[in-house]
């Protein structure tokens, strides 16, 4: 029996036909840009420069002299069991080995200035699935998490879109270069409450982005001291902490509180990612560490729909509880982007334009206010939008990481090799040099 | 002051504080009991026996082969190794475009290559677990519902309702039918949404089914997509099993309904759940897989596939070997082979102490009937005699009412997870069980016979005798079981 296919379309739920997933905004279209065009050295030299993704290629060589050193641990040679093993191996705790060599990065990227307990890393498909999860975790729908602005746009998505949540934005200024103040917490705090909207935390990202800087102990302590306060929670997405330039500059939640011995410690919760500090985003290794035992039970439950593939958990595992190689590669790893950084920090001085000082993290927060036709976020996106189709380069415009004042824009250095971001800023040379006259 | 932060009311969330993970179920009991005590041929001959994980392991052999074979497909090798860089830069959600070729022809010689599948579908998502929890939030909002034949996986309750709010309905199914799904029962259940003012959205099956290791005929299929279109709901087909069938080319696809009979239905209203995990083998690997029909929901899919994408790693390795077509049509037909062999050894052998079990010519798992062994027809019976096979005959079998069956007495028993020597030992130790039971109801039956001399009613020394026949008969064809004669 035919059917007639004349009906109304079955409906998709609400979440589906919504628009918090996020893509039409600017961040991605000019990705799409890039898509279409792409620069490449030799082939097409005219194409597009990605300077929008947040990519660590720098210090490739080091993982990959590693892995021809060590073929027989993180590969599983011809050893029966080991594969069987391997692709039997689907319990959520993840590999005992992987989890501790994840605990003992963490603690080298920090310095040994804080130690953290294997049986608290929670293993998540990127920190994408990270935020998510701790947010289905921390809050209810129609709940709020504060986020300090500007922040990473993907935390549209990530906190918000299937979860119901929402982020109410804690308002920085680049007065003080964008620094969180007390004010600015209890000012946001209270805009929820005045909405009738229930605060459930607050979400930072330290070392941040956009910004590229690391928060200072002074204002982590505030932070504390806050969510203390009305009892709510603090997650630190410390995803950039290993791209730090200077290793004794950045500060993490987990020494504070390790300085606090611990009180309070279980509204705390660490997001961290092998995608920008090994560069590794394809491979999908997230994990949430919460000093909080109800958060790990549930958050280790949770992490069934997004569980670390055990074939790569065992190519990292050596790898990373490998001391005298973890060591060396943060060494080198900080060093290579503080010289990228340098460098464009450089070229756009002598282009005339000022960034934000920054101290870590994949970009720099470039500062192009004083081109702006007028003050306005019209007006940024307007040279946006220049920028991309006629310099020729995809860069994010402040406006969508929620930024407070328009004409910031987020440049991203480490995606690229230095001959491609000489091309990239005598570019910008030019087109600012053409705009002065 | 110091507050007592994990007691304070609401701080966490209440999905967070629910039962929505599922793990109280009797279903991880199992488990639990396993893994406190579990069996070694060398280290622990009398710990429980692992019968309620459904593993393809009996095929290891062909991929470690390939493996040995192939140092291409490794990123970490020095053949493979100059991929590096770009495999572990690759995020786009899409997944690399080998890969997504290499799972639609495994998808289609999985099927006897009697369909393509589009690799454009193709979807990818954490493990099937993911696939269905991302199904859910696409197709259905809070508060409304699926629903699912029973008796169902039990990781369905976790995984389309936890996080979503969304609810299930069981559409029930009977034993007196060999379990198949009714348009009676799908009505039923349809009006009984309704009457409680609940949306429902759509019908989520799994073909082969888990646990009972059948599949659906074609009419059935049909029936089945008559009543979605006709509902104007979603059809979600769960074929993680496919590859498991034994009987090659009598498995029917969604795909294929809709290839034969393109007019059935509203195509936008098909989606098919996949994974490598039962297959293959892969569990560990994470490589769940959404095929729809609706563009919309590839779409969206795909954009939720951000929380939940398979490793590039992965996708690499899995790239290269499932688009070798003489090692896939191998791999597929061995392991028929091999799951078949493994099948047939236990139901036969089980029937041969009178224990019948559900025909099947699927998974990794057979749908075993100890209805006869319970005191009284209850779940509680049920309970309790499974708490006697966990720690009398140190074996973990699942309790079907951890499968929502409307029926106690069904046990699911995994067979493909466990090498040749443990198949035997899990034999040994249900025959041996079975005995002594026979035993123990052989001299019940002559203290009652001798203490309860002519006056008792003949009727139930009849019925008595008539059961331990049933039971001790040596030469018990399976063919002539009364079990499998009453189910047919």
């Amino acid at each position: 029996m035919a059917i007639e296919i004349v009906q109304p379309s079955v409906e998709l739920s609400k979440i589906a036909l919504s628009e918090t997933h996020g893509e039409d905004s600017p961040y991605f279209a000019g990705w799409k840009a890039y898509d279409e065009n792409p620069y490449h050295e030799l082939h097409n030299p005219s194409g597009v420069i990605q300077m929008g993704l947040a990519e660590n290629q720098v210090s490739f060589d080091l993982l990959e002299e590693y892995l021809e050193s060590n073929l027989e641990s993180s590969n599983w040679g011809q050893k029966v069991s080991g594969f069987r093993e391997n692709a039997l191996f689907q319990d959520y705790h993840g590999l005992v080995s992987f989890r501790k060599a994840m605990a003992s990065f963490m603690e080298e990227v920090r310095g040994g200035k804080a130690k953290f307990n294997p049986e608290r890393i929670v293993l998540t498909a990127g920190a994408t699935a990270a935020n998510e999860l701790l947010t289905f975790i921390l809050a209810n729908p129609g709940d709020a998490l504060l986020v300090p602005t500007p922040y990473y746009p993907g935390f549209d998505r990530d906190l918000r879109w299937r979860t119901g949540v929402q982020i109410v934005p804690i308002h920085c200024e680049s007065s003080n270069n964008f620094q969180i103040t007390p004010e600015a917490l209890e000012a946001a705090y209270d805009h929820a409450r005045s909405m009738n909207i229930k605060v459930k935390g607050v979400l930072i990202t330290n070392p941040s982005n956009p910004l590229g800087a690391t928060i200072q102990r002074k204002v982590l302590e505030e932070i504390l001291d806050f969510v203390t306060r009305k009892n709510i929670h603090l997650v630190s997405d410390e995803i950039y902490s290993g791209s730090a330039f200077y290793a004794d500059e950045f500060v993490s939640i987990a020494e504070v509180l390790e300085s606090r011995n611990y009180k309070d410690s279980e509204r705390c919760h660490i997001v961290y990612s092998l995608s920008k500090d090994l560069g590794l985003p394809g491979f999908r290794v997230g994990t949430v560490y919460s000093y909080n035992d109800q958060v790990v039970t549930t958050a280790r439950r949770m992490s069934s729909f997004t569980l670390i593939s055990s074939q790569t958990q065992f190519l990292l595992a050596s790898m990373l509880s490998d001391k005298e190689f973890t060591r060396k590669y943060i060494k080198i790893n900080r060093e290579r982007l503080k010289k990228r950084y340098e460098m464009i920090i450089n070229g756009l001085k002598k282009a005339g334009i000022e960034c934000l000082k920054g101290n870590a993290g994949l970009f720099c927060w470039m500062n192009l206010s004083p081109y702006l036709e007028e003050p306005t976020i019209e007006s940024e996106l307007a040279i946006w939008k220049t920028i991309m189709h006629e310099v020729r380069l995809n860069i994010s415009p402040g406006s969508s990481c929620h930024c407070s004042e328009p004409g910031w824009f987020r440049v991203c250095f480490a995606n690229m090799s230095e001959e491609t971001l000489e091309v990239a800023l005598s570019r910008i040379h030019e087109f600012i040099t053409t705009r002065k006259q | 002051m110091d507050i007592a932060l994990n007691t304070t009311h609401n701080f966490l969330s209440k999905i967070a504080t629910n039962d929505g993970h599922g793990e109280n179920s009797p279903y991880f009991d199992g488990w639990k009991a396993y893994d406190s005590d579990p069996y070694h041929h060398e280290t622990n001959p009398s710990g429980v026996i692992q019968m309620g994980l459904a593993e393809n392991q009996l095929c290891f052999d062909l991929i470690q082969e390939w493996i040995g074979n192939h140092p291409e497909a490794s990123i970490c090798t020095p053949q493979g190794g100059f991929d590096f860089k770009e495999i572990a830069l690759f995020q786009d959600y899409h997944g690399l475009p080998e890969f997504r070729s290499a799972i639609a022809n495994f998808m289609s010689r999985v099927r006897g290559s009697r369909v393509q599948f589009d690799p454009d579908r193709i979807v990818m998502s954490g493990g099937a677990t993911g696939a269905h929890e991302t199904l859910a939030f696409c197709l259905a909002n809070r508060g409304e519902a699926f629903l699912v034949p029973t008796p169902y996986y039990p990781g369905f309750d976790r995984d389309l309702k936890w996080r979503t709010g969304v609810e299930l309905i069981p559409v029930v199914c009977e034993s007196s039918n060999n379990f198949k799904v009714t348009l009676g029962a799908l009505e039923e259940a349809y009006d009984k949404a309704k009457e409680s003012n609940i949306k429902v959205k759509g019908l989520l099956i799994t073909n082969p089914s888990n646990p009972l290791g059948t599949f659906y005929d074609k009419e059935t299929l049909k029936t089945l997509v008559d009543f979605i279109n006709e509902k104007n709901i979603h059809l979600v087909c769960d074929e993680i099993y496919a590859g498991t069938v034994t009987r090659e080319n009598e498995f029917v696809s969604i795909a294929e309904v809709l290839e034969e009979f393109p007019t059935i239905c509203d195509h936008n209203l098909i989606h098919i759940v996949y994974s490598l995990s039962k297959d293959m083998g892969f569990p560990g690997f994470r490589v769940g897989i959404i095929y729809s029909f609706n563009d919309t929901v590839v779409n969206i899919a795909r954009k939720m596939s951000s929380f939940g994408l398979v490793s590039t790693q992965t996708q690499h390795m899995v790239a290269s070997m499932l688009s070798e077509n003489d090692f896939v049509d191998n791999f597929i037909k061995e392991s028929r082979n091999r799951l078949a062999h493994r099948h047939d050894m236990f139901t036969r052998e089980l029937a041969q102490v009178g224990i019948g079990s559900l025909e099947s010519n699927a998974g990794l798992f057979f749908w075993m009937d100890l209805r006869r062994f319970l005191k009284e027809p209850t779940f509680e019976s049920e309970m309790t005699f499974w708490r006697t096979i966990i720690s009398e005959i140190k074996l973990n079998v699942s309790p079907g009412s951890s499968f929502h069956c409307n029926e106690p007495g069904w046990f699911r028993v995994c067979f493909a997870n466990m090498d040749d020597a443990t198949v035997m030992v899990a034999l040994e130790r249900i025959k041996s069980f079975v005995h002594e039971t026979r035993m123990l109801e052989i001299k019940t039956m002559a203290k009652i016979k001798t203490k309860k001399q002519c006056w008792q009613n003949n009727l139930q020394l009849k019925l008595s005798s008539r059961r331990l026949e049933d039971i001790m008969s040596p030469q018990y064809s399976p063919l002539n079981s009364p079990m499998l004669r009453a189910q047919n």
